[in-house]
């Protein structure tokens, strides 16, 4: 759906984004992770034609990005807005026309939007009499009208309430299983286990990692075991810091070099092991030890 | 295209269709008159109340007496400079006008004394008075009777005429072109600060309220800066034409009421020139006639529909670019000075140099430099104006806004996106710099 090559952008003497390459495949949910000022929204600006890069290429459906393609993608920026005096209809078939569509298709897809969200009763009511919820919904909408095949969304839940976010996360899975590719830029990272098949990480301007989240996972392994005894044989080693419950003790200890093997047989010497396994590191855990060692590397 | 079309829609709808516009559009020609109806009563109810001013003459002459008006009374009651002095400063009159003895040939040393400084009016009022006493003293002196000089005075008025090339001669009064080029030269000023200030407005709003970087993702920065210019361009000319139609329908129902002869009529009579001309005779009213009916009012109107959407261009885009370099309207004021400065020589220059002398060099450059063009080309209009000078500044003024207009783009494409940050001159010369 989406391929990058080689994308270069910086404003000034600050590298904004250096030699990117991503490929998104079609139908997918895409996480773009990455702390703040990383170079996300350059990017997501780049695929937008809102900015033009300073080198690479970006491949939108097999073309060249040009400004032909924008009625293919559906753009929810961080920082968005809606007029406040403009009524929720004016507003929602303003939004539908820039993207191309003809004012018959436009009404036609907004009611059907309107009534799916059961939000009819708003259409005549102006942006500032409406709940921050029902704007963002009226706004959401608004994004995806034109039924983009690519849907970039960038910190979708950031300032939704809890019900509204539910809404919105269901909604962007209903469009996925219709086919749709969505990018997702967040540094949620619950919501990145939720709903990504794919993620790419970037910090400082670079790409460190990307794949499935399955495969980012087997990237980063701190290989540390998480381990319970039952009928303790001998005393514990002083610097194994364990938690007694009506005994049995549990605590977790790393590899340090030896085999999962190795550590099993020290450990049974200790008594009846009841509980042996590797702790998987949450994307939250992957994310902030990737930032850290790019920083220190 | 396209999109250009539907942000001018949107901008012309979203501000039309307000409450504000239509009170602003259907109040403001009432208001004008209304506020100048309420000076003009205030003056008189004040001129009305005024206590009567009492001022003290001491003349060592002999010679002068002057006639009390409404609000002045003169006293003579042949006291001397002290006493007088003293008068004043106890509050028992408003002034003491000394008029020692001198030679009528060269009167000097006349003094007033008062407790404030006299307004202007009082002293021309005592200036003239007692000049006209001196020159009917010496007329009287050289053996001429005053009232000989009241009998030979003659009015003289001389009708101008222009003659052009091919020997038309047009009648023209110089009060009715400075009357055309003031209205004129105003009504643009007015327009390009009143909606050039609506523009900015504009894009701070889409700015600060983010809905601009959703808008950027659907069509290009210059597209939407450029249908919001021509869409508030739109608005402006509604409201102008609502203005002529209303000042027209509300000038036609006072003049009818008062019993004058309509416009309208006078309209038709200057439709057709030899009409007006049989029925001028050598009226004044006649005069006035003849002199509307030799105005050009194609060429007035058309130069006045384009300096005013031409000043509006290049001055609009300027503002759209200040709109987009700040966050909120506060900010805007360190960059208006270079926006605000040309326009208020422009207005100046109108009326110190434009209206009274329109032929003059400062004239010729005001009303060629695109930035004050618009208004002082205005005010040399309805004076008749060369044809390769009109055709230069209007050339000048196409180029002025294409200059300005690519120049706020570029300001603006990088503005929009930018917050947070408080530019200063320096950034937005790196940003017209910036290639993209």
């Amino acid at each position: 759906m989406l391929k990058i090559k080689k994308l270069n952008k910086s404003y000034g003497a600050n590298k904004a984004l250096t030699d990117v390459d991503l490929n998104v495949s079609e139908g997918v949910v895409f996480g773009l992770l990455g702390p703040n000022g990383a170079g996300k929204t350059t990017l997501i600006r780049i695929i937008n034609q809102i900015i033009d890069s300073d080198s690479g290429e970006v491949y939108i459906g097999g073309e060249l990005l040009a400004p032909k393609h924008i009625g293919l993608i559906g753009y929810l920026p961080e920082e968005r807005g809606l007029y406040k005096k403009m009524k929720v209809w004016d507003q929602m078939l303003y939004f539908a026309r820039l993207k191309g569509l003809s004012p018959q298709e436009a009404k036609i897809k907004i009611k059907n939007w309107l009534e799916k969200l059961e939000m009819e009763t708003w259409k005549d009511k102006k942006i500032e009499d409406l709940s921050k919820g029902m704007a963002q919904k009226v706004q959401f909408i608004s994004t995806i009208i034109h039924n983009p095949p690519l849907l970039i969304l960038d910190e979708p839940f950031s300032g939704f309430d809890p019900v509204n976010a539910e809404i919105i996360k269901n909604e962007i899975l209903e469009l996925k299983a219709k086919g749709t590719t969505v990018i997702l830029s967040t540094h949620r990272m619950e919501s990145v286990e939720l709903l990504c098949d794919q993620v790419a990480m970037i910090n400082r301007s670079k790409k460190i990692i990307d794949g499935t989240i399955k495969q980012v996972k087997s990237i980063y392994r701190p290989e540390v075991y998480s381990i319970t005894l039952d009928q303790i044989k001998r005393d514990l080693p002083t610097e194994w810091i364990s938690k007694e419950d009506e005994g049995s003790y549990s605590f977790t200890l790393p590899l340090s070099g030896k085999t999962p093997n190795e550590l099993l047989n020290e450990l049974m010497q200790y008594g009846e092991v009841n509980r042996f396994q590797e702790l998987i590191p949450s994307m939250e855990e992957i994310f902030i030890h990737q930032v850290k060692s790019t920083e220190n590397g | 295209m396209d999109k250009i079309w539907l942000v001018i829609q949107r901008e012309y709808v979203a501000r039309v269709k307000k409450k504000s516009f239509l009170l602003v559009t259907l109040l403001t020609p009432l208001i004008f008159p209304a506020i100048m109806g309420i000076f003009v009563w205030i003056a008189l109810e004040e001129d009305d109340n005024q206590a009567l001013r009492i001022i003290e003459v001491v003349d060592d002459n002999k010679l002068f007496f002057l006639e009390s008006s409404e609000q002045y009374a003169f006293s003579f009651s042949d006291i001397n400079s002290d006493e007088a002095k003293k008068l004043v400063q106890d509050g028992d009159r408003y002034g003491f006008l000394h008029i020692p003895k001198f030679d009528i040939k060269d009167p000097q040393g006349i003094s007033f004394y008062g407790e404030e400084n006299p307004s202007m009016s009082l002293v021309s009022y005592l200036e003239n008075n007692l000049r006209k006493k001196i020159e009917e003293q010496r007329l009287f002196e050289s053996g001429i009777d005053p009232k000989i000089i009241n009998e030979v005075r003659t009015k003289v008025a001389i009708k101008s005429i222009t003659l052009d090339e091919e020997g038309t001669e047009t009648v023209s009064n110089a009060t009715v072109n400075y009357a055309i080029g003031f209205v004129a030269g105003i009504l643009i000023y007015m327009f390009i600060f009143i909606y050039g200030n609506q523009i900015m407005q504009g894009v701070i709003e889409e700015k600060s309220s983010r809905i601009v970087e959703i808008l950027v993702s659907s069509l290009k920065p210059f597209q939407l800066m450029l249908g919001k210019i021509i869409g508030i361009a739109g608005v402006g000319l509604t409201q102008l034409l609502i203005w002529i139609v209303l000042v027209g329908t509300l000038t036609t129902l006072v003049t009818g009421f008062l019993g004058m002869q309509m416009p309208q009529q006078q309209a038709m009579e200057m439709a057709n020139p030899e009409l007006a001309q049989s029925m001028a005779q050598n009226s004044e009213m006649g005069d006035i006639l003849l002199v509307l009916a030799g105005i050009n009012y194609v060429q007035i109107t058309l130069s006045f529909v384009f300096y005013f959407l031409g000043g509006y261009l290049l001055y609009g885009a300027l503002f759209a670019a200040i709109g987009s370099a700040v966050d909120a309207p506060s900010d805007a004021q360190q960059f208006m000075l270079p926006v605000t400065i040309p326009l208020i020589v422009a207005y100046m220059g109108l009326f110190v140099f434009v209206l009274n002398d329109p032929t003059s060099t400062t004239s010729f450059w005001l009303s060629v430099v695109p930035l004050t063009s618009p208004i002082a080309m205005m005010g040399r209009v309805s004076y008749g104006v060369p044809f390769w000078e009109l055709a230069l500044s209007m050339g000048l003024l196409i180029v002025g806004f294409l200059f300005t207009t690519w120049v706020a783009g570029k300001i603006y494409r990088i503005g929009i996106l930018m917050h947070g940050t408080k530019p200063s001159y320096k950034t937005l010369w790196k940003w017209i710099k910036t290639n993209n």
